[in-house]
C-alpha cells in the first residue's frame, strides 16, 4: 500500500508540474534507473540459450524483471526493447514476449534470435542480447502492445500456426492456455527449416508426449514436409475455415494462410517482417532535404534512402515504433502492412513500411 | 552593410571556396566517424550535474538566511546548463545518434518559455540556414534592434540601447515572442491568425513555468514562500542576462560580416561555410566558461557544424583557425569583455542615423586585411 501511495504521488499532476518540463522520471533515474513513475525499464535476470547448433545463429531467452510501472502483457503481444549496445549508442527493436501472460510488475521473457544488422553499430541488438548482455544489464521497455492476442474466453477449438521465430507469440499463447487450464482442443502447426534449429525443442517434445489436448504438428521443410496449403489444412483440421486461427511467421507463410482462409473472418495474423511483394517500381524517389533523387525500385522508402547513402532515423523497421516518421511532400505511397495507398500532400508516413508508387518526394 | 571587405577579409575565388569547403567537410566526417562513448558519457554527466544543481537549488531555499544566495546560484547554474549546454545543443540534434529519446532533438523540451518546436524552426532552420543574411536572418536585431547599417534608420531606433537592455532582462520572453514575427505582423506581411497556434504553444509553456517557479515551489516552502518566489525569479533573470550576453557575442561583435540576399543566391556549400565563418565570433575563456556558455563561445565552430556535439568544438577550433590562416580569413575571437564592448558600441552606434555619406562608405577594393582580428 505504501508503495502504491508513493506511485500515486509520483504520478500526480502536482509532481508533474514540479518536474516540468523534463518529467519526474528524469530525476528518479539519476537516483536509480529501476525507479520510475511512468517509463518502463528492466534488468536482465537470466539468459538461457535456446539454440546453439554450430553454424546456426544463436537464440536465447532473456528474462527481465521490469520496474513496477510495467502493466503486464497478454499472450501474443510484443514490446519495444532498447539496449545500450556500446559506443554510446542505444538500439531499439521490437520483440515478442515469449513468457506466459503476466500481471503488472511481473517478470517477462523475450526470445531473441541473433542476426546481423548492417545498420547497427557496433552490435545489432539481437546479437548484443544473445552474446554480450549479462545478468544485471539494464534495458528500456515500452508497455506491451499489439492486438495479436487470445480472447479472454478461448473458443472450444482453435488453430495456432507459426513459422520460424513466429513460434514465440504462439508459445506464449500455448503456455498461457496451459496455465489457464484450458480444456478445449488446440491444433498447433509449426513450420521450421530443420530439427536442429528448433527453438523450444524440449518443450515441444514434452507437449508431443503429454498431449494436454494439444494436437502438435512440427513440419521441417528441409526434410520434405509440405508447406501450408488449403489441402494440408483440410487434412489436419477438417473444416478449418470455421475454426478461429492465429498465425504468426514470415510473409510467405502469412500470405499462404491468408489465401487459405480467404473469405472467412477466422484468421488473425501477425507479421514479423513486412511482406516484400507490395512495392511497385517506376518513377523517381526524391529525397528533398538532401537533394538526392533515385529511380524508385519498389522497396520501402527507408531501404531506398539507405541504399542512396542517407541515414534516416529508424527503429523497429516494421511500422511499430514510429521512429522513422517523415514528412512526405508529394506522391502516392502504399502501406505494405495494410495495402492501403494514400496520396495526400504533406503526410506523416512511416517510411519503413511505405513503398512509393511512381514519383514520390520525402523530406530526407 | 558590414561587408566582407570592410571586415578586412577577402573574397575567395570559386576554386578556393570549393577547396575550403572540402577541408571543412573532412573535419566533419572525421568527427562523425569518431562519435561514441566519450561524447555520450559527457552529456550524461552534464545532465546529472544539471539535475543535481537544480535539486540543490530547490532544497537550499529551506535553509533560512544563509541558504538564499547559494540557492539562487545553484538554480541559475541549473537553468543555464538546461538551456545552453543541454537544451540548445540537444535540440540541434547533436546527440540524436545516441538513440536515447531523452536526448533526442524531436522530443526534448527545455526549461524556457519558448516552446522547443517553435525555437527549432526559427533557430535551426531560419537562423542557421540564413545566418547574417539581411532580410532573411531574423536573429539580426531580433526584429526590434538595429544591428547593421543596412537596416534603414528610423527615429524608433534611438531607443536601441533601451530595447537591448529590456531584451536582456526579458530574454527568454524575447526569444519566445521573436517567433511570432510581430514586426511582420505590423508590416502586414503576416496574419494574426497565423500566430494563433504558436500563441497557444507559448502560453502553455508560460503557464508551466509560472506554476512551477512562481506558485508551487514557493507554496511548498511555507513561510519562506516570498523568498523562494524572489529566488526563482532571480534565477530566471540570471539565466536571461547570461544567455543574452553570450548569444549577442556570437554575431554582433566588431568585425563580423553580414551578407546581402543577392550574394547568397544559389550558394555553394563552400560559400555557406565561408558565410558562417565570417558571420560568427568566438569568446575565449576557461573550460568551465565554455561549458556554461553551452560552447557557444565557439560560435564559429557551432555555425560550421551545428549538429556535431558541442564538446568537440574546442578540438575542431584549432584546425579551423589553421585553415583560416591559410586562406587569409579572419578568425574573430577575443575575451568576453572585448567582444561585449564591440556589441555595446554597435548597439549605440546604430541607434543614430549613419554619419558617413553613402559615397565614402563604399568599400575600397583590395584594402589590406585588418591585423589583429584574429587575436
Amino acid at each position: 500500500m505504501a508503495l502504491d501511495l508513493g506511485g500515486r504521488i509520483l504520478r500526480s499532476r502536482t509532481v508533474a508540474a514540479l518536474a516540468s518540463p523534463h518529467g519526474i522520471d528524469r530525476y528518479l533515474t539519476q537516483i536509480n534507473p529501476m525507479l520510475a513513475a511512468h517509463e518502463v525499464r528492466a534488468r536482465i535476470t537470466d539468459i538461457r540459450p535456446e539454440v546453439s547448433a554450430p553454424g546456426a545463429p544463436r537464440v536465447a531467452t532473456v528474462t527481465l524483471q521490469p520496474t513496477s510501472t510495467w502493466r503486464g502483457h497478454r499472450a501474443g503481444q510484443h514490446v519495444t526493447v532498447g539496449v545500450d549496445t556500446g559506443e554510446g549508442r542505444r538500439t531499439t527493436r521490437v520483440f515478442t514476449v515469449s513468457s506466459t501472460e503476466g500481471k503488472p510488475g511481473e517478470p517477462l521473457a523475450i526470445t531473441v534470435r541473433a542476426h546481423d544488422d548492417e545498420h547497427a553499430t557496433p552490435y545489432s541488438i539481437s546479437k548484443y542480447l544473445t552474446e554480450r548482455a549479462t545478468v544485471g544489464t539494464l534495458v528500456h521497455l515500452s508497455q506491451a502492445e499489439g492486438d495479436f492476442v487470445l480472447p479472454d474466453r478461448v473458443p472450444e477449438h482453435i488453430v495456432l500456426i507459426s513459422g520460424g521465430s513466429g513460434i514465440t507469440p504462439v508459445m506464449s499463447m500455448l503456455r498461457s492456455l496451459q496455465r489457464r487450464t484450458h480444456r478445449g482442443k488446440v491444433t498447433f502447426l509449426h513450420w521450421a527449416p530443420s530439427a536442429d534449429r528448433q527453438i523450444f525443442a524440449d518443450e515441444l517434445e514434452e507437449i508431443r508426449h503429454q498431449g494436454h489436448g494439444i494436437d502438435l504438428h512440427v513440419l521441417h521443410t528441409a526434410d520434405g514436409a509440405p508447406y501450408l496449403s488449403p489441402a494440408l489444412l483440410e487434412k489436419l483440421v477438417p473444416g478449418y475455415r470455421d475454426v478461429p486461427t492465429w498465425a504468426c511467421g514470415p510473409a510467405s507463410l502469412i500470405e499462404a494462410a491468408q489465401a487459405a482462409y480467404e473469405g472467412t473472418d477466422s484468421l488473425q495474423v501477425e507479421y514479423f517482417k513486412p511482406p516484400r511483394t507490395a512495392g511497385v517500381a517506376g518513377g523517381e524517389m526524391e529525397f528533398a532535404t538532401t537533394g538526392r533523387t533515385v529511380a524508385n525500385d519498389g522497396a520501402t522508402i527507408l531501404d531506398q534512402a539507405e541504399a542512396a547513402g542517407l541515414t534516416p532515423e529508424s527503429g523497429c523497421r516494421m511500422g511499430i515504433c514510429f521512429s522513422c516518421v517523415t514528412n512526405k511532400s508529394s506522391g502516392r505511397v502504399r502501406n505494405v502492412l495494410t495495402g492501403e495507398t494514400s496520396e495526400l500532400p504533406d503526410e506523416q508516413i512511416r517510411i519503413c513500411v511505405s513503398t512509393p508508387e511512381g514519383d514520390c518526394s520525402v523530406d530526407l | 552593410m558590414t561587408t566582407v571587405e570592410k571586415t578586412g577579409n577577402r573574397r575567395l575565388t570559386p576554386e578556393e571556396l570549393e577547396a575550403f569547403g572540402a577541408e571543412l567537410d573532412a573535419i566533419r566526417q572525421r568527427i562523425v566517424a569518431d562519435l561514441g562513448e566519450k561524447d555520450s558519457s559527457y552529456i550524461y554527466d552534464i545532465v546529472k550535474k544539471q539535475r543535481s544543481f537544480e535539486i540543490a537549488g530547490r532544497a537550499l531555499f529551506y535553509l533560512p538566511v544563509i541558504g538564499w544566495v547559494p540557492a539562487v546560484a545553484c538554480l541559475s547554474i541549473s537553468k543555464i546548463l538546461d538551456n545552453m549546454e543541454i537544451g540548445h545543443n540537444v535540440m540541434h540534434g547533436q546527440y540524436d545518434w545516441m538513440g536515447d529519446p531523452d536526448l533526442n532533438s524531436r522530443m526534448f523540451e527545455w526549461d524556457n518559455v519558448c516552446p522547443s518546436d517553435q525555437w527549432k524552426y526559427s533557430h535551426n532552420y531560419i537562423h542557421h540556414t540564413f545566418t547574417n543574411i539581411l532580410g532573411k536572418d531574423r536573429d539580426i536585431g531580433y526584429g526590434i534592434l538595429r544591428m547593421d547599417e543596412d537596416q534603414k534608420w528610423h527615429p524608433y531606433f534611438l531607443g536601441n540601447p533601451l530595447y537591448a537592455f529590456l531584451l536582456m532582462i526579458f530574454f527568454e520572453w524575447g526569444v519566445a515572442l521573436h517567433d511570432l514575427e510581430v514586426e511582420n505582423l505590423v508590416a502586414g506581411k503576416r496574419k494574426l491568425s497565423e500566430n494563433a497556434e504558436m500563441h497557444r504553444g507559448i502560453m502553455k509553456k508560460v503557464k508551466r513555468q509560472a506554476l512551477k517557479d512562481y506558485v508551487l515551489f514557493p507554496l511548498l516552502s511555507g513561510p519562506m514562500a516570498p523568498l523562494t518566489f524572489l529566488g526563482n525569479a532571480t534565477a530566471n533573470l540570471v539565466r536571461n542576462i547570461w544567455a543574452f550576453n553570450i548569444i549577442f557575442c556570437g554575431h554582433f561583435p566588431a568585425g563580423v560580416a553580414s551578407f546581402s540576399q543577392e550574394e547568397c543566391e544559389d550558394e555553394t556549400q563552400g560559400h555557406w561555410y565561408y558565410r558562417q565563418l565570417l558571420g560568427s565570433a568566438n569568446i575565449t575563456g576557461s573550460r568551465t566558461f565554455h561549458i556554461m556558455s553551452g560552447n557557444l563561445s565557439h560560435q564559429i565552430e557551432h555555425h560550421l557544424f551545428p549538429d556535431l556535439p558541442a564538446r568537440r568544438y574546442p578540438e575542431i577550433a584549432e584546425e579551423v583557425r589553421e585553415i583560416c590562416e591559410r586562406y587569409g580569413l579572419a578568425y574573430n575571437t577575443g575575451p568576453l569583455r572585448k567582444q561585449l564592448t564591440g556589441v555595446f558600441k554597435k548597439i549605440c552606434k546604430y541607434a543614430l542615423p549613419d554619419r558617413k555619406s553613402r559615397a565614402t562608405a563604399a568599400p575600397a577594393q583590395g584594402e589590406p586585411a585588418l591585423e589583429g582580428v584574429a587575436a
